[in-house]
């Protein structure tokens, strides 16, 4: 199964999400992460979902997703073009003794220490999910007290933009 | 009549279209003060309606007071369910756009249904649905459900209006969608306070939909590939699906097939779309088509799909599904293209011009039409070991199949044919020979149960000079025939031959073949106890009642029928209760396993090929 990246445009007006987000449910496709906000156009929002998908289910998401009424425009984004994030909040456990440790980590992955308490520490962490995972990996000997994770955002590298085009003038 | 603006009536020349042209263009009306309930019931009038089926409630008050002196017909229900369907039957013989009425509630998911099965025949229809008030919304009020969210996945989009300003546009958003690309139903949800709100109406509405541009004209270069590989087919099938006939292709289809010479086979959705009696069709092809159509697609090398989706009612087992077949796929919906079966050829497109260009491009094609002599040798021998037809009930039963093919014999060809679901559907489809477009209903898709009556009373709405047929079941005739008073007092006089074999025929036929004869809960009762007797129901309902029960009757009693036309007329036909469906293809079996008979399975040359 591969992952996929789709960058969603739609019209900001209520049950779209639910449009959206249902479709997967109600044919059978898998979403890995699911990330919504508007657009520097206020009439529009952007939905970036990742999709556990073969090439040709890919194409039936894409096609059905294109169905909907409220979608302006769909582009699978590539990873080598694109630039993904994705945001970390994570609060670790770290002690008096644990804490130069954790800073180490916290500064080697380019984190940032957002919350400190007598025993833990709160990191705040973007980056792909490659470099988030290996984050959470080395600070997990300390004890991972909670963790929240929002969906992946991405955009395309240069100076093109997706939200320009025929489909949106009239948006 | 139910397009918006003339733009949106540039899209096609459907039967819709050519209706549409027929009725002035929607008045142009400066703003004037109303309610919002007024601008719903005007929007109506500039859209062209002239019936809406359905019944009022709380939420839906407001709208019904301003409709009792429109102009717009409205024909009071006894089911919101039969207003469904009534719609949509209106909205398949007419080709235009459908429209039903319910309150908030259970009258809004009486509807449910009725949305479900326009949805999987793509029919065109608007439900509109009264709602609790806003600021009752979402609190679990009196006869308030979600039904926005209910019918997200059955809709090809709904809308839950927000404000009487945005009444017209959305009713001509609601009707611009229903009609236009792929065809299919819409619902309007209307606050009960956005009803009564005061509000200006004026007309016409810009619509404001920008994702919603459907392709309707094919990409040549896909259609000169697919008229390259129709030259060089040996064993092409024309495989036409119910889109041909809602885009008013059926002219091109048959100028098609004749300038090609290739054999045509139209799906259950598709009948009437190429006539029974032409020499080219081999029928239906499917789980009960013809062993000459299944066995077509099953051997071909190129299917050139119109307006079709590989249903698996068609396909059989999908994986061993016309193996050695190229696709050529057309249809409007680009996500039918690849759903099922792998397209070699894509085409989106409406079927019309699809057609139209694919006869240029095969004209002009320097290859010239396709060698199929040995193809159709093969299937002409096939047509004639291989008949549609059944066995004579040995037990002294009346056949079903008999009735049904008398009913189509005497009303002829010119007439509105609108089954149920189940074994009388599958006679239907077999005995009964289409040769027009528009003159075959059914629920096709969803296999509603249930549909007949009221989509038969829809139908005879919409063409009240064609005599209309419903062919029903006794088991569907009981979920839905209430609407028989809706027509006894509407002056809807349709004819019901319900084919009352006293069980559920099509699950009995299963039991026989898959459950070892164990009948579980499929006795009816009707032959039995003759409960209900439909002849007293019919008369109960304000329907003339009649009965037959043999062979030498059925003549008389259908001409009987024919000469009421004042009253609705039911006819109880008690037929055996062991006829079954044949030929047949097994759920989830490939193809290859068709039976022509019980414990017959035909036998296939395959050195022909």
């Amino acid at each position: 199964m591969n992952k996929h990246t789709l960058s969603v445009l739609v019209e900001n007006k209520p049950s779209v999400l639910a449009r959206v987000s249902g479709l997967f449910s109600r044919r059978g496709f898998n979403i890995d992460s699911l990330a919504v906000g508007e657009t520097e156009n206020p009439d529009v929002s952007r939905i970036t979902i990742v999709v556990n998908a073969d090439s040709s289910p890919l194409e039936q998401v894409t096609k059905q997703l294109n169905k909907l009424v409220n979608v302006l425009k769909i582009v699978e984004l590539d990873p080598q073009q694109s630039v993904q994030r994705e945001l970390l909040l994570v609060k670790v456990r770290a002690d008096r003794a644990q804490r130069s440790q954790v800073l180490e980590t916290v500064e080697l992955f380019r984190a940032r220490v957002i919350d400190v308490a007598p025993d833990t520490l709160t990191i705040e962490a973007t980056g792909n999910p490659d470099k988030l995972d290996a984050l959470l990996r080395d600070l997990e000997p300390y004890g991972i007290k909670e963790m929240v994770q929002s969906g992946l955002v991405a955009i395309g590298r240069g100076s093109r933009s997706i939200t320009t085009g025929p489909a949106l003038r009239a948006a | 009549m139910t397009r918006p603006t003339p733009e949106t009536l540039a899209h096609r020349a459907n039967p819709a279209t050519v209706a549409a042209a027929a009725n002035p263009a929607p008045a142009v009306v400066a703003p004037v003060p109303t309610t919002g309930a007024g601008a719903l019931v005007r929007s109506l009038e500039a859209l062209g309606v002239e019936v809406a089926f359905g019944i009022p409630g709380g939420t839906i008050l407001p709208a019904y007071d301003p409709l009792f002196d429109s102009k717009v017909r409205h024909i009071l229900v006894r089911h919101e369910q039969g207003a469904g369907h009534a719609a949509t039957g209106y909205a398949q013989a007419t080709g235009k756009v459908g429209v039903c009425i319910a309150t908030s509630g259970p009258g809004a998911t009486n509807l449910v249904t009725a949305i479900a099965d326009a949805y999987m025949d793509s029919v065109p229809i608007v439900a509109i649905t009264g709602q609790v008030s806003r600021p009752a919304i979402g609190t679990d009020a009196f006869q308030e459900a979600d039904i926005q969210g209910i019918t997200l996945p059955i809709t090809k989009h709904n809308f839950l209006v927000q404000t009487p300003e945005e009444l017209p546009r959305v009713l001509a958003e609601a009707f611009h969608l229903a009609a236009t690309g792929r065809p299919g139903p819409v619902l309007v949800d209307i606050p009960k306070d956005v009803q009564q709100a005061q509000t200006t109406f004026s007309w016409p509405p810009v619509l404001d939909l920008p994702g919603y541009r459907p392709t309707l004209h094919p990409h040549g270069k896909q259609i000169r590939e697919a008229a390259r590989l129709i030259a060089g087919a040996r064993r092409p099938v024309l495989y036409v699906g119910g889109g041909v006939l809602k885009a008013g292709a059926t002219d091109g289809l048959r100028k098609l097939a004749e300038t090609t010479g290739i054999p045509v086979v139209t799906t259950l959705m598709a009948l009437g779309a190429f006539p029974d009696s032409h020499p080219q069709h081999l029928g239906m092809p499917g789980m009960h088509g013809t062993v000459p159509a299944v066995y077509a697609l099953q051997k071909s090398d190129l299917l050139i799909t119109l307006g079709a989706r590989f249903d698996d009612r068609v396909t059989g087992q999908l994986a061993s599904f016309a193996p050695d077949a190229k696709v050529v796929h057309a249809d409007i919906d680009p996500a039918e293209i690849g759903k099922n079966r792998h397209a070699d050829v894509p085409i989106v497109g409406d079927a019309r011009h699809v057609i139209d260009e694919l006869i240029a491009a095969v004209s002009a094609s320097a290859e010239g039409a396709g060698q199929y002599e040995a193809w159709w040798a093969t299937l002409n021998e096939l047509r004639e070991r291989y008949p549609l037809g059944y066995e004579e009930p040995t037990d002294g039963s009346l056949a079903p199949q008999y009735v049904i093919e008398r009913i189509g014999e005497l009303v002829g060809p010119d007439a509105i044919y609108c089954a149920g679901v189940g074994q009388h559907q599958m006679w239907a489809s077999q005995f009964i020979k289409y040769e027009k477009p528009g003159t075959w209903l059914n629920s096709g898709g969803a296999g509603t149960m249930g549909y007949a009556v009221p989509a038969a009373m829809g139908a005879k709405v919409g063409r009240p000079d064609t005599a209309v047929w419903a062919i029903d079941g006794d088991g569907c005739f009981q979920m839905t025939n209430q609407e028989l008073a809706t027509c006894a007092l509407e002056g809807i006089p349709v004819k019901i031959a319900v084919i009352n074999n006293g069980n559920l025929g099509m699950v009995r036929q299963w039991q026989t073949l898959f459950y070892e004869g164990r009948y579980s809960n499929t006795e009816l009762g009707t032959h039995k106890h003759r409960i209900p007797d439909f002849v007293k129901l019919a008369e109960a309902l304000g329907c003339v009642g009649l009965r037959c029960e043999s062979k030498a009757d059925v003549d008389k009693i259908i001409k009987q029928a024919m000469e009421i036309n004042d009253a609705p007329v039911v006819i109880d036909f008690t037929v055996g209760k062991d006829a079954m469906v044949w030929p047949m293809v097994a759920a989830g079996t490939s193809n290859d396993e068709i039976m022509f008979a019980r414990d017959v399975r035909p036998e296939f040359e395959e050195d022909d090929l």
